[in-house]
This record gives structure tokens, sequence and C-alpha cells, in this order.
């Protein structure tokens, strides 16, 4: 019970309360960027949430078990970003040769996430949330689940957003206010309505 | 190349092609980092010592790196000068650097960082790309303080720790939190929008496709940009 009940607050605070977009500010490019539509906002969190995971599963043992023994943290910055780099171009292949179908979904948005600040976020952040005196097992499950809410919580935003969006192109808009400037303060109405979770999930499990 | 251009190299960085609020790029740091002024101004001064010198280096390389492996040389050079930099501040500045925190690593991503360098620094001599960072890199810190500065003092009615606004009036501390962020860079892009306007240039629509350093091989880039 106990471990069920971790397992739910970490996910709900990753996707609610600490929520990558509208919280803390990560990945805002494709945000913006790539939300006009529902299906490539769809398409670009689902790349992204795919890449968070495998990203985690990748950085987090090298950080355990190479950086941090050998005194290298120093190093975090440059390993990971070239470890996600590798990785995304390999799992572009991988899914070229063997998953034409969802190559041809995803394709597109996996060479723009090379460079998103999202991804390489979420693998610090599952660093800074490391505790050394929990088994590795655990603590290394905590870090999945954490990008995994992370990934969904930037789709959530991003699905969200797009309905949002939507409706924007229908309205008149002063012109000044055409375009970027309008979009950006519909996500400051978006981001205060996800303050509100701020509580909620201390709450829910007490 | 001669001075004159050098010097109208810096200045379009600054002001006509300010890399936050024309181009509209490295949206990230600018909005998580500006609820106080002096940690917009560290985020400026930080990016511009990485951009200066990953430019200088870049530019110094850019025939000896092979075209295909250029990306992640790049990152790898950029990477380099994060580490720099925040192992100086630190040393020196701590305060900075909590305050910076997950955001000071992620200048590596900075989009205005790497644009700056497959744009400009592997095309350029070194002085013209140092020119080029700096103005870049004043331009970004320009808005940042802006940024920060319209934030700090309605949301805590103080500019760089001092009272601005008298404390029995009540301030809007929202704007210091992230919809605060959102709301005042919407509202500062329209103005820059306006002021373009009434110099008859077209604003941008969406966030600068040309200042992706991915556009090369974006598909959504082939489509039209990411509408």
């Amino acid at each position: 019970m106990e471990f069920a009940r971790n397992m739910m607050v970490i996910l709900l605070t990753a996707i609610l309360a600490e929520n990558f977009i509208l919280a803390k500010f990560l990945g805002i490019c494709p945000f913006l960027g790539v939300s006009k539509k529902l299906d490539s906002a769809i398409g670009m969190s689902t790349a992204v949430i795919f890449v968070m995971v495998i990203a985690t599963a990748v950085t987090f043992p090298i950080y355990v078990f190479l950086l941090a023994p050998y005194d290298l943290k120093y190093m975090e910055t440059l390993v990971f970003i070239l470890v996600i780099a590798a990785l995304v171009q390999l799992v572009e292949m991988v899914l070229k040769k063997f998953m034409p179908a969802l190559h041809r979904a995803l394709g597109v948005y996996l060479p723009l996430i090379t460079t998103n600040c999202a991804v390489l976020g979420v693998t610090m952040l599952d660093i800074d949330n490391w505790d050394p005196t929990v088994g590795f097992g655990t603590s290394f499950g905590n870090a999945l689940l954490y990008s995994l809410g992370a990934g969904l919580g930037f789709m959530l935003a991003m699905v969200l957003f797009a309905g949002v969006r939507s409706r924007l192109d229908s309205e008149k808009t002063p012109k000044c206010f055409q375009g970027m400037p309008i979009t950006l303060i519909a996500a400051a109405i978006v981001s205060v309505a996800f303050m509100g979770f701020g509580g909620v999930v201390d709450g829910l499990f007490k | 190349m001669s001075k004159q251009s050098n010097l109208k190299v810096l200045l379009n960085g600054i002001i006509k092609e300010n890399p936050v609020l024309v181009l509209i790029l490295g949206t990230c740091p600018t909005l998580a980092v500006t609820s106080l002024a002096v940690n917009g101004l560290g985020m400026g001064i930080a990016a511009t010592v990485v951009l200066l010198g990953s430019n200088i280096v870049i530019s110094l390389l850019r025939n000896i790196i092979p075209d295909k492996v250029r990306i992640p040389s790049y990152i790898v050079i950029i990477a380099g000068f994060v580490t720099i930099v925040s192992f100086l501040l630190e040393a020196y500045i701590p305060s900075i650097y909590e305050a910076l925190g997950l955001y000071l690593p992620l200048i590596v991503v900075n989009c205005i960082i790497l644009g700056r360098a497959e744009m400009f620094a592997n095309k350029n001599g070194v002085l013209a790309s140092a020119c080029d960072a700096i103005g870049m890199g004043l331009g970004f810190t320009l808005a940042l303080l802006c940024m920060g500065s319209i934030r700090e003092i309605l949301g805590s009615g103080t500019w760089f720790g001092m009272r601005i606004i008298p404390e029995s009036v009540q301030t809007m501390s929202i704007m210091t939190l992230a919809p605060g962020g959102f709301f005042v860079f919407g509202i500062l892009i329209a103005l820059v929008n306006c002021i373009l306007m009434r110099k008859g240039k077209k604003p941008k629509e969406t966030a600068g496709c040309g200042g992706c350093p991915m556009s090369g091989k974006c598909g959504a880039a082939a489509e039209g940009g990411c509408k």
C-alpha cells in the first residue's frame, strides 16, 4: 500500500503540481511551436515521453555507477547531453528500421528533441532527487516514474493548450497581440489553472 | 571584415535582431529565472560568456570540424564552456549559482547559443563572431534584465533588493510566479510588435524556425515551420 501511495505521489506531482511546461518552464519552445494542431501536439509529446523515459534509463545508471563513484559529477552536463543526442539518433534509426509506422508518426519530431531542455532537465532533476542511501532498484524505479510523469504532464499541457489555441485562432485580437503575444497570455491563464494543483497531491494522500 | 561592419553586427544583436524579443529564442530561461532582476542579469551574463567562448572556438575550428558531425561537436564545445561558467559562479557568486540552479546547466540547450554557432560562427571570422556573440549576449541580457525588473517591481515591490513600492502597498505576488512570467513576456513581445509595426515592419508570427539549429533536419520546418 505504502509503495503504491509513493508511486502515485511521484506520478501526480510530476504531472500536475510540478508540470514541466507550466510550472517549471522546461520545453517552452515545442509548447509554443508545435501546439497549434492537436495531432501534432500528441505526436510531439508521445516522442518526448518516449525519449524522456529511455534517456533516464540510460543516464541514471551512468551517473550512479560511473560519475558519482569516480568523483566526476562535474561532467554531468557534458555526458548527459551527448548521451541524449546519441540516443535520439539511435532511437530514430531503430524506429526507421523496425517500426516504420511509428517512425512516420514520430520521426519529424525526434531531431527536435535532442536540444529540448525538458529532456535534459528531467534527467538532471532525477539526479537531484537521487538519494544515495536508498537502494538502486527503488531509486531507479522512482526516477523512471518521475520521468514518465514529467512526460505525461508535458503531454497534458500540450493537448490542453492545443484546444485553447484552436479557439484563439477564430478570435479577433488587437493587431499587436496577434500570434505570439496572445498565445503567451493564454498560456499564463492556463498556468494559473495549474497553480491550483499545488496542494492537491499532498492533500489527496494524507 | 571592416570595423564598421563589426560594429553593425554587434548592434544588430542588441536591438534589431534581439534574440528574445524579436527572434523569440531561448524562451525557457527567459521565463524561468526572471522572477528577480538580479537572477535575470546573472543568467544573461552567464549565457553571454558561454556564447562568446563557444562562438570564438567554433569560428576558429570552422574549417576543421567535418560538416556531418558539426552539431555534436558544437554541443561538446558549448557544454565545456557551460561547465567552466558554472564552476566560476559556484566559486565566486554562490548566491546566483543557487538561484539559477537547474537552469545553469541547461544553457547547453539554449537555442540562442547553438543557433548562433550554426548561423553565424561557422561562416564568419573570429572577430566578427566575437562581436556577434557580444551583441546577441547583450541583447539576451537586456531582455532578461527588463523582464526581471518588471516582475520584481510588480511582484515584490523591490528592484535589485531596493524597495521601490512602499511596504504598505499590496504587491501582485503572482508576477513572481509562473503565470506572471508568461504574462509579462507576452506583453513585452506585443510592445515590440507595436514598435515594429509603426516602423512598417512585419513582426514574426511564430517561434523562429530560422534561428533553430535543427531546422535543416526538422520535418516541421520543411512543412512550412512549426505552426
